[in-house]
C-alpha cells in the first residue's frame, strides 16, 4: 500500500503539529518532516490521526466501545475546537500584544475548567479509561501550552496527573517541540 | 430504549449540524431549548453544567450517556446507527470529509461563535467575525477544488456539508461578501433544497420565537 515514506509539515512549537508526531510515534511510522515556519495553524489535525487510526490500525488510538470512542472525541474536539483555536498564534495577533496573555490565560483556563470535570468521570490512568487515546495527544500539548502562558494548574489535578504519565512515554517524549529537526538551540533540550 | 433527548438553541450553530444528522438518519427526538441569550445564558445554569460542563449546546442524552461537542455527537450517530451513511467507505475520502469539518468547526466557528464576540468588544464584532470567515473560506474554497463533486467530497452528503448551511448562514449577518466562494455558495443552495436541512433549520425549531418564524 505505501508509496513513499509519509512527509509531515510540521513547526516545532504547534501544538497541532505535536498531536500528529504523538501519533506517528505511537504508530512506529517512519516520516520526514518538512518544517514550516507557521502564521497559521489549520485546524485538521484530527482528520489526519483519524486516518492513520483507520489505516494503520494498531496501536489502537481510538477505543473499541463506541461510547468511549464518543468520549474520547467530546475531549479531543473540546480541545482541538474549544480551547487551541482560540489561543493560537494568528488569533493572538489579532488581540494585540498586550492583551495576548489574559486572552489566551482565559481560553485554557475555561476550557481546563469545563475538561477538569468531564475527566472526573471518563478518566483510568489516562482521558478516557486506561489506555492512551488520541484525546491524549490533544492534552499534552495543550497543557504546554498552558505552561507557555503560565496558566496556574492547581485547580486542574486530573490534567496534571495524566499529563505527568503521559510525558513519561516515550512517544510524547520524542515528539516533544523541544527535539525536533526546527527546534531553534537555546529551546533545543 | 427511550428517546434520545437534544438540548439545543434554535438559533446555534453546533446544535443545527446534529439536528441535520438526526433528520438525515430519522432518528426521533425531543428537543430541550436551551436560550443562550435568555436568564443570563440558559447554558450557565447549575442543572445544565451537571449535564454538560462545557456549558455549550448541542448536548445528546442517548444510549444512557450524555455527549457534548457536535462532531464527537455526530461520529457516535455514524457508529451506532450506520444507516443511511453519512461517511464514505474509502479511508481517504473519509479524511477528507472530517479534514473539511474540522475546518469550519475549529477553524472558523469558533472564532466567531457569541462568546468570542463579547469578549472583543462590541466596536470590534463585525471585522473580527469577517476575518474568521473570509481567512476560512478562502482555504474551504481551494480545497474544495479538488475534493468537491455535487457536495464537498464527492456526490454524497456526509458530516461536512452538516457543517455548511449554519456557517454560510452568518455570513448574511456579517456582511461578508460571497463573490470570491461560487463552490461553497453552490453547495449551500443544493444543501438548502433537502428535507432534513430544511425541517432542522433554526426558522422551525420548537424554541423558533413567533416573529422569527417561517
Amino acid at each position: 500500500m505505501q508509496v513513499g515514506k509519509p512527509i509531515l509539515y510540521s513547526y516545532f512549537r504547534s501544538s497541532c503539529s505535536w498531536r500528529v508526531r504523538i501519533a506517528l510515534a505511537l504508530k512506529n511510522i517512519d516520516y520526514e518532516t518538512v518544517a514550516i515556519n507557521l502564521t497559521k495553524d489549520g485546524g485538521q489535525q484530527l482528520a489526519i490521526i483519524e486516518y492513520l487510526e483507520e489505516t494503520r490500525p494498531t496501536p489502537r488510538l481510538l477505543p473499541w466501545d463506541p461510547k468511549k470512542r464518543a468520549q474520547v472525541r467530546m475531549v479531543s474536539d473540546l480541545i482541538a475546537s474549544g480551547i487551541q483555536p482560540l489561543q493560537n498564534l494568528s488569533v493572538l495577533k489579532q488581540v494585540g500584544q498586550e492583551n495576548q496573555l489574559t486572552w489566551a490565560q482565559q481560553a485554557i483556563t475555561s476550557g481546563f475548567n469545563a475538561l477538569e470535570q468531564i475527566l472526573q468521570s471518563t478518566a483510568g490512568r489516562y482521558c478516557v479509561g486506561d489506555e492512551v487515546s488520541m484525546a491524549d495527544l490533544c492534552l499534552a500539548p495543550q497543557v504546554a501550552n498552558a505552561d507557555r502562558f503560565k496558566v496556574d494548574l492547581t485547580p486542574y489535578p486530573t490534567i496534571s496527573r495524566i499529563n505527568k504519565s503521559l510525558l513519561a512515554l516515550e512517544a510524547f517524549h520524542v515528539s516533544h517541540p523541544c527535539r525536533q529537526p526546527d527546534t531553534p538551540p537555546e529551546l533545543r533540550a
